[in-house]
């Protein structure tokens, strides 16, 4: 075996897999602090990309502008659709909140598409399509910068929990019903989650869209990124990184070997089995709480 | 004032386990039953095999999925991959020489052997997890179904479905199509009615309401949840089976892709979980609807004189689709078919009793 070739699959796997971290960490804010499992959040990352690329092209502002401007609207949106869509099926059984983000995911899916297409487009962040080099392995320029992205909001989410606003957050996370007691408003702290859910989406898809262009492929993330939370433990920020890479790890190297024996694609089937695996063995993940309900 | 009862209230037994408790629902299922026999006759053919027909081979489906998760409780979000497994191994056995009859019940049986895989994940864990569990398995299943040139000929590959022919007769005809979807979904129909006053649909809604109350009453949680997913399957199966044989002609892998058993889920949910006459409307609403916005959007527009891009005209229908689910679970989460039975007991009582409210 190679191993060179072995490592670069590695790392570049490990760098594809902090870019599924970005997309997992969405989930996790909104598990953690609403026990809502988000799979609107592929919908979400694609309004998002589409909204930077519309004020960026559209309105033709600069993408530093376009970026924290994106942000300020994502955070609305979050907000608004959680006073909206989820507030009012609070303590309703699982199958109804799923399905309501599933409707959420298709109602901002086909919104977009009608509003601004089909056709895919470019984000031309400005990040250069020379490769890296690290001794002789090759490294993907805009994987670095997203995995960076990746990492810098890990970090600012652990300093935010540290705050005054992140620890009530960890409180509603931890007990609502007591946290209501003391005076905390859960709903608000609910629909931060939702908001701060809403601009990591955007971020995931500013990164998604500049390497895979920015059309509806983008809600394809939502099986990865599923996986990448369910593996970390849905409610675990730290655990959405570590798995990510993971995972990532797993995906690239498994496929090179298991591509030539089955013809091809095997990212998908991998990816699935690993779902499978961890829910089968470990339901709450690798850093996730204890308190999953088994049969 | 609109109804002859003044509530419902049982007095004996028998009154208790009737079918329809309200003998208005009664005449309303007899009322529809013979418009649904007449309707080759009344209905234009194009609007009996491009509406009716897909809708109540599709209402077949989403009570064979209501089993599952409105009676028994467990989440299915890969229904679609069930429906395939059907639709395969039935057009399969007819293209091997197999009579439709039994090609139909081949396809059935291996669905619910292959349905009952995805009840080994419910024995495990429930709700959310369980959800995610039967997601992955869908894309196995499309994985499976792509990658297999023996089954399906391949990704991009399509299997023409042979000539349908029931004790004895082709059938090529629109009506004869339209009264084979008719009779499937009639017996579905019946059966799940009866379900609810049979010993096993007791124990499926004591399965869902709580698995280990009902262990402690005697009912086996374990095998009522195979006994569910692999009826349901079965349901799947031939309901598959038939959409292709009258509706699609061809079978292709991305007709029972992960968005089918999402639009499936959408249709029980919208429709009410456990009940009967909501999965027809669930379905009605979900199938039907996103078009005909998509035909007013586009007949509006051209005779206001604006020009609305293809594109966008292409997206309106996801679009409606998605916000119908989020308006109607909004309105009322436990779908069209509780909204049904509120406006019914408003009226029975109406005008009395409205001030107690």
């Amino acid at each position: 075996m190679d191993w060179i070739f072995l490592s670069e699959l590695a790392i570049n796997g490990a760098l594809t897999g902090l870019l599924y971290s970005l997309f997992a960490i969405g989930l996790v804010l909104i598990y953690k602090a609403s026990s809502v499992p988000n799979l609107a959040q592929a919908g979400l990352t694609m309004v998002g990309a589409y909204v930077v690329l519309a004020l960026a092209r559209d309105l033709g502002l600069p993408l530093w502008l376009a970026i924290p401007i994106g942000a300020v609207l994502m955070f609305g949106l979050g907000f608004g659709i959680e006073r909206v869509a989820l507030r009012r099926l609070a303590g309703r059984p699982v199958v109804m909140i799923l399905m309501m983000t599933l409707g959420l995911d298709i109602f901002l899916r086909g919104t977009t598409l009608a509003i601004w297409g089909g056709t895919s487009r470019s984000m031309e962040l400005g990040v250069s399509y020379e490769p890296l080099f690290l001794g002789d392995i090759f490294l993907s320029r805009i994987h670095v910068v997203g995995a960076a992205v990746a990492i810098a909001l890990f970090v600012a989410f652990m300093l935010f929990f540290r705050t005054r606003t992140g620890i009530k957050l960890r409180a509603i996370a931890d007990d609502y019903m007591a946290s209501w007691s003391v005076g905390i408003s859960v709903e608000r702290g609910v629909g931060l989650s939702w908001a701060l859910a809403s601009v990591v989406a955007m971020a995931a898809g500013v990164i998604w869209g500049e390497i895979q262009g920015v059309d509806q492929a983008l809600s394809l993330l939502l099986l990865k990124g599923l996986t990448v939370a369910v593996l970390g433990g849905l409610d675990s920020i730290l655990g959405a990184v570590v798995a990510g890479i993971l995972l990532g790890i797993i995906e690239n190297v498994g496929a090179d070997f298991l591509d030539p024996i089955v013809g091809g694609g095997s990212r998908e089937l991998i990816v699935a089995a690993v779902l499978i695996l961890t829910v089968m063995i470990r339901p709450h993940g690798l850093f996730g709480r204890h308190d999953i309900e088994r049969v | 004032m609109f109804y002859r009862l003044s509530g419902v209230h049982h007095a004996n037994y028998v009154s208790d386990s009737r079918i329809f408790k309200v003998p208005a629902d009664r005449n309303l299922a007899v009322f529809v039953l013979l418009f649904g026999l007449a309707a080759p006759f009344i209905v234009p053919s194009l609007y009996l095999n491009s509406y009716m027909l897909p809708w109540l081979i599709w209402t077949a489906a989403a009570l064979g999925l209501n089993l599952v998760t409105g009676w028994a409780g467990q989440l299915h979000l890969g229904y679609a991959a069930v429906m395939a497994v059907g639709a395969y191994a039935s057009i399969h056995a007819a293209r091997f020489g197999i009579p439709w009859e039994f090609a139909l019940i081949i396809g059935g049986l291996a669905s619910s052997v292959i349905g009952s895989l995805f009840a080994f994940a419910a024995l495990r864990v429930k709700g959310l997890y369980l959800a995610l569990t039967t997601l992955a398995m869908q894309f196995v299943m499309d994985w499976v179904l792509t990658h297999s040139p023996a089954i399906t000929g391949g990704s991009h590959a399509s299997l023409q479905s042979p000539t349908l022919a029931l004790l004895g007769q082709d059938i090529t005809s629109d009506t004869g199509y339209y009264y084979v979807a008719f009779g499937w979904c009639v017996l579905v129909t019946i059966f799940m009615l009866n379900l609810k006053r049979t010993g096993l649909g007791r124990a499926l809604v004591a399965v869902r309401e709580k698995d280990f109350a009902a262990a402690i009453l005697g009912v086996n949680s374990f095998y009522y949840k195979i006994l569910a997913f692999a009826t349901s399957s079965f349901i799947a199966g031939v309901s598959g089976a038939l959409l292709v044989a009258t509706f699609f002609f061809l079978a292709a892998p991305e007709q029972f892709s992960v968005a089918v058993s999402i639009q499936v889920l959408a249709m029980v949910i919208v429709g009410g979980l456990g009940s009967i006459i909501g999965s027809y409307m669930g379905v009605a609403l979900i199938l039907l609807v996103p078009g005909i916005v998509n035909g007013l959007v586009s007949g509006s527009s051209q005779s206001l004189g604006m020009q609305i891009n293809v594109e966008t005209l292409a997206h309106i229908p996801n679009a409606v689709y998605g916000a119908l689910i989020v308006i109607i679970l909004l309105i009322e989460p436990l779908g069209l078919g509780k909204l049904y039975g509120n406006i019914r007991d408003y009226l029975m009582v109406w005008p009395f009793d409205q001030l107690r409210k």
